[in-house]
């Protein structure tokens, strides 16, 4: 199964970082990475702007609605993102578990819906 | 075949179905890989049990024909609907596959099936109100309606959360296993949780009618029971059972025949479970043998201190002070330090443990727990401070929401008034 490995965690931990620890947390992450693309369980990943770039948008009776912002305030952002494979949720929560966001942040396993083969698409 | 014979095997399914049903169901469960097809399954399998039985004898193994058959009618009802509906075609299939790839069926895979069930059931990725309700359907198999009554709810609740945790353990993958070495304690720990919040709404006695409590607190010990014989080797699960046992084994005193509250220094140790209180205090020592001595065997000690004690004064206080200095390493939240405060009182005065409870009090996470101030009132008349007793009752009294608990608080102050006239 597909799982949508959501990481929010607090921008500001990020701001208030010395660099070396900085350093040390995205070699983690790199390391993080690696490992699991070798075993084919990453299928993808990126990180995030901070969210003083997000724009959310709405159309309501046809009309677009544009607003600096992420949908939700709180006190967590989504910083990031994994798609990784897994036998099942199991396997999905020890993976979750090594993002290091993990430690200070939290990270939403979500499951991908997934349709069946339309035809022609 | 004559309706003697009809009526003895009509018998014999009923009892098999009391003790094995929910086995038989756990197996299906595995074998066709969704609950609601095991569920009509386990119904299809008993229905020819009924009809087989009384010509063809019942079964050396009821357990294994069951699942047996229960397996083939979930097959054969995939075949007749594929005639309607061309995706069971697919389903019957893998139902045959999965057939062909199973093992020889044992009663040692079949107990393991019945782990796999109440694992599942209590995923931490369930809710715990979701974990409860359906550990008591599927497990238990309490149906829906005493679930409801149990927990204060209607049917309607409880059927919808129930089905919404079957979606749930279906759509985000929630395998049917036995956890892994790493995940156990965890894991574990969401069961035990599962078992511990089902006894206590049967013994804590906030809500419903006597009759549906005391179901669940049998459920509870019954299903602590079940764990210990698969999960010997689990102190926590064998301390789960003692704690569950020896406040089992003061049912009978706990409230006056007026329905009042008597508290533990009142109550008459003859009339306690002496049965009960002996075997969870084997269990306690069995737990604290096994090395992973967490929250519910210490629980569980104090607990068997406090039932073979005849009296407060002949309890081993000292010890149970201890033990809350354990307690609250591993679980350090103000309610264990609470009640390691009164410890302390009857271990170095009363005006130790006030000390303590006034420095828990100021903190202000207790403030509006109303025990918190009825032992603080209680150190207090210890002390022979009676008004400021006096006080800390009424503050009591106005947080308390049961109204036993008022009745017993309007009564301690009553005593205390009097006392003070007498002076």
């Amino acid at each position: 199964m597909k799982y949508l490995c959501l990481i929010y965690e607090n921008e500001q931990n990020w701001a208030t970082m010395s660099k070396e620890e900085g350093d040390a947390i995205m070699g983690e992450y790199f390391a993080f990475t690696d490992t699991y693309r070798k075993s084919k369980q990453v299928l993808a990943g990126d990180a995030l702007q901070p969210i003083s770039t997000a724009t959310t948008v709405r159309v309501r009776n046809g009309k677009i609605s544009t607003t600096d912002g992420p949908f939700a305030e709180t006190r967590e952002q989504l910083g990031g993102y994994y798609l990784v494979d897994a036998r099942d949720l199991n396997e999905a929560i020890q993976i979750a578990a090594k993002i290091p966001a993990a430690r200070t942040g939290s990270i939403e396993v979500r499951p991908i819906v997934e349709f069946p083969e339309r035809d022609g698409g | 075949m004559s309706e003697g014979d009809t009526e003895q095997a009509r018998a014999v399914v009923e009892r098999v179905y009391r003790t094995e049903s929910r086995r038989v169901l756990a197996s299906l469960i595995r074998l066709l890989g969704d609950f609601d097809r095991a569920e009509e399954a386990l119904h299809d399998a008993f229905a020819a049990a009924l009809q087989q039985w009384p010509t063809s004898g019942v079964p050396a193994n009821p357990r294994t024909w069951l699942v047996s058959a229960g397996r083939f009618k979930a097959i054969d009802a995939a075949r007749r609907s594929a005639r309607f509906d061309a995706s069971q075609g697919a389903i019957a299939d893998g139902l045959e596959l999965r057939h062909a790839a199973q093992p020889e069926l044992d009663d040692e895979s079949l107990d393991d099936d019945w782990l796999r069930l109440i694992f599942t059931c209590c995923h931490p990725a369930l809710s715990p109100d979701a974990r409860i309700a359906l550990t008591l359907r599927e497990v238990c198999d309490l149906t829906t309606e005493q679930v409801a009554r149990a927990f204060l709810s209607t049917p309607p609740t409880i059927a919808q959360r129930i089905v919404r945790a079957k979606v749930k353990i279906r759509d985000a993958g929630i395998p049917y296993t036995i956890p892994t070495r790493a995940d156990m304690p965890e894991r574990l720990d969401a069961v035990l949780l599962v078992i511990y919040l089902v006894f206590n709404e049967g013994y804590a006695a906030t809500s419903g009618d006597a009759v549906v409590r005391t179901e669940l607190t049998r459920e509870a010990i019954r299903l602590g029971r079940l764990l210990l014989e698969l999960l010997p080797e689990e102190g926590e699960v064998a301390a789960l059972l003692a704690l569950m046992l020896l406040h089992d084994s003061r049912r009978a005193t706990r409230a006056t025949a007026s329905g009042e509250i008597a508290l533990l220094a009142e109550q008459d140790g003859s009339l306690w479970d002496h049965g009960e209180i002996a075997e969870g205090a084997r269990l306690v020592e069995h737990a604290m043998r096994t090395g992973r001595i967490g929250s519910y065997a210490v629980q569980a000690a104090i607990a068997a201190l406090h039932a073979e004690a005849r009296s407060a004064e002949a309890t081993d206080w000292a010890q149970i002070a201890g033990l809350y200095d354990v307690l609250l390493r591993i679980e350090p939240t103000p309610i264990v330090e609470l009640n390691r405060a009164v410890a302390v009182a009857m271990r170095d005065g009363a005006a130790a443990g006030l000390t303590l409870v006034d420095r828990i009090l100021e903190r202000g996470e207790l403030a509006s727990y109303h025990l918190a101030h009825a032992a603080r009132a209680d150190l207090l008349a210890r002390i022979g401070k009676r008004a400021e007793a006096l006080a800390s009752y009424e503050q009591a009294r106005a947080l308390a929401t049961l109204e036993p608990e008022r009745r017993f608080l309007d009564g301690r102050m009553a005593t205390l008034r009097e006392t003070n006239e007498g002076r």
